[in-house]
């Protein structure tokens, strides 16, 4: 790679290279100072026994690391965050695909299902967390109340430690707007030929599905796992307005689990640790993705 | 759900079994699940507004009504102005100054790095591309340790600074966005320019940008939904009332008084979705198809 910066280049392609760079310069100045700095920044950080100032730091070595190790919480943490995730991205990819599916169907009033699907995703936030406590309140809530009228007994959703991960798993499906736009351009970039040639071999709409769409969309749906392990880790307002990491501390993900520390413990190192964890777990989770990817994700030559 | 033309069967369903005949079943089941997954897809915002509109008795009355039987419009001034310490003004108005200044550099910043990466030749593209997708891959909420230090030493703790100025250093999921479909536009064109004597920043004003607009409005949209609901930035770095956004006054007042006063917080709720929702409404069709020409293909 070197050789080939060292190598002559014409006048005109170094003034176009010069170009290049100018116009990346937001983008790396930005790069530098707000994520490899504080990465690498972090990374220090979470060596040391960092409180409240950043002045007099004592250098602790992996002591952060094993208070982390010690702590029963940070464990609770961890699988309820690889619980949410599994949950979100298992389910959510999914349900995004059978709806991608069902909007690719030729039936009429499609683009205003596809605004009403997509409508929840927009609305996703604080104010919208606030009306999910209260369709999930066991006694008074909408869907309780739905249940009963179809014979069922619901549980008491986000007030129970039992109940309040699938809670949140299940809030998460209003959401998959993107995801289903996605996987639906990826549907609708099938080559017709295919499904043509396949009916002429006698193929049905299962072995059509089974084996000229799910290959052919596969890269997309690669693509749309990918994307969903990591916003799966972020899913902090939910906790904020909704749990609180509760009830005790079945809630308590990753991320808010980083946020007490910081912010309520004062225990910055500690929550520099967290942080770390976070992104080796997250690096982990996309690395063994991709290998497995390479057994079923099929790219056209 | 066509047949092929050499299966035709004689039976006694026969019409099933007919282009149209299956054609139809195919519709209606498509529309039995079509509608009712709507219905629930709307169905939290539908809560939300009839909470808004009902007087207190009747928002914990059971069995629960969606539509209520009076309508009381009062909650909407009551909710906005009811409780002196949350100042909903204030906070839609930093919440929209926010949103706007993040928008615009958004779109300026990821424009440019996205035109160098889709046009320009340079060494070390391929390599700045490859970090682009990493940094894609990064839970920017993980990070807020270290950038909580970095703008405290520069002073701009409860200022918005820290919220408004990362958002002219670019985005890398849209720069990714949109460099893929500034890929999809013909290289004639650009050939033609040159030939013309336009430089880059001419043909990046003249040819990309106004072609780009369904994805610019896309990107656009993105942000406008992403900057109003952020919530996580406003409540780590602000702290007075007067520079507050809107999430966080939402929640003040969940916190204040969230459990007594369910139907004044699902007003200011509602108003606080409103602007998302116009913008969707109207943007939705460059919306979905912005998403869906800047495609996934790697």
């Amino acid at each position: 790679m070197l050789r080939r910066y060292l190598r002559p280049i014409s006048p005109s392609a170094r003034r176009e290279e010069r170009i290049f760079y100018l116009f990346i310069l937001p983008w790396l100045v930005g790069l530098v100072v707000f994520n490899a700095g504080p990465v690498l920044g972090m990374l220090g950080l979470s060596f040391t026994d960092w409180r409240i100032s950043l002045d007099d730091l004592q250098f602790i070595g992996l002591d952060n690391y094993a208070t982390l190790v010690a702590d029963p919480i940070f464990w609770t943490s961890v699988g309820n965050t690889l619980y949410i995730v599994v949950g979100r991205v298992v389910f959510g990819t999914a349900f995004a695909l059978f709806l991608a599916i069902l909007l690719n169907q030729k039936v009429p009033g499609i683009p205003f299902f596809r605004a009403v699907y997509y409508l929840p995703t927009v609305t996703a936030g604080v104010a919208v967390a606030l009306v999910w406590i209260w369709i999930f309140n066991p006694r008074l809530g909408i869907l309780n109340y739905s249940l009963k009228q179809i014979g069922i007994t619901g549980p008491p959703w986000i007030y129970s430690s039992q109940w309040v991960k699938p809670s949140l798993i299940l809030m998460s499906m209003f959401a998959v707007g993107p995801n289903m736009i996605i996987l639906l351009a990826g549907l609708q970039g099938v080559p017709k030929e295919l499904y043509e040639s396949a009916e002429i071999d006698g193929a049905g709409n299962w072995a059509k599905f089974r084996n000229v769409t799910l290959p052919m969309l596969s890269p997309v749906l690669f693509f749309v796992i990918i994307i969903s392990v990591v916003s799966s880790f972020q899913n902090f307002t939910e906790i904020r307005v909704m749990t609180e990491g509760g009830p005790g501390e079945s809630s308590n993900v990753l991320i808010w689990y980083l946020w007490e520390n910081a912010f309520i413990f004062l225990q910055l190192g500690v929550a520099a640790a967290v942080a770390w964890i976070m992104f080796v777990i997250l690096m982990a989770l996309t690395g063994l993705q991709f290998r497995l990817g390479r057994r079923w994700v099929f790219y056209e030559v | 759900m066509k047949n092929a033309p050499h299966a035709k069967r004689k039976d006694g369903y026969a019409w099933r079994k007919t282009i149209k005949g299956r054609r139809a079943i195919g519709i209606i089941i498509t529309f039995a699940l079509l509608v009712p997954i709507g219905i629930i897809f709307v169905m939290p915002f539908i809560v939300m507004v009839s909470t808004a509109l009902k007087p207190l008795n009747q928002v914990f009355a059971f069995p629960p009504r969606l539509i209520p039987e009076t309508l009381q419009w009062q909650n909407f001034p009551d909710g906005w102005y009811g409780y002196g310490y949350v100042d909903f003004t204030t906070c839609t108005w930093n919440s929209l100054k926010i949103t706007v200044n993040n928008i615009i550099g958004n779109l300026v910043s990821c424009t440019l790095a996205a035109y160098a990466f889709a046009r320009l030749k340079a060494r070390g593209k391929n390599f700045w591309f490859a970090i682009v997708l990493a940094t894609m891959l990064l839970p920017n909420e993980a990070l807020v340790v270290p950038q909580y230090v970095l703008f405290s030493r520069f002073g701009w703790l409860d200022t918005h600074l820290p919220l408004m100025v990362p958002a002219w250093f670019g985005w890398a999921f849209f720069i990714f966005l949109l460099r893929q479909f500034f890929m999809t536009i013909p290289e004639e064109l650009v050939d033609a320019a040159k030939i013309d004597g336009a430089g880059h920043a001419r043909i990046l004003m003249q040819i990309f940008i106004p072609l780009s607009k369904p994805a610019l409005a896309t990107l656009a949209i993105f942000a406008f939904i992403g900057n109003w609901n952020n919530f996580f930035g406003p409540l780590l770095y602000l702290r007075t009332p007067d520079v507050q956004t809107l999430p966080v006054c939402l929640v003040q007042y969940q916190g204040a008084y969230g459990n007594t006063e369910w139907h004044l917080m699902m007003a200011v709720a509602t108003i606080a979705v409103i602007p998302v929702l116009l913008i969707f409404i109207f943007g939705q069709r460059y919306f979905v198809e912005g998403i869906a020409t800047s495609g996934v293909k790697r």
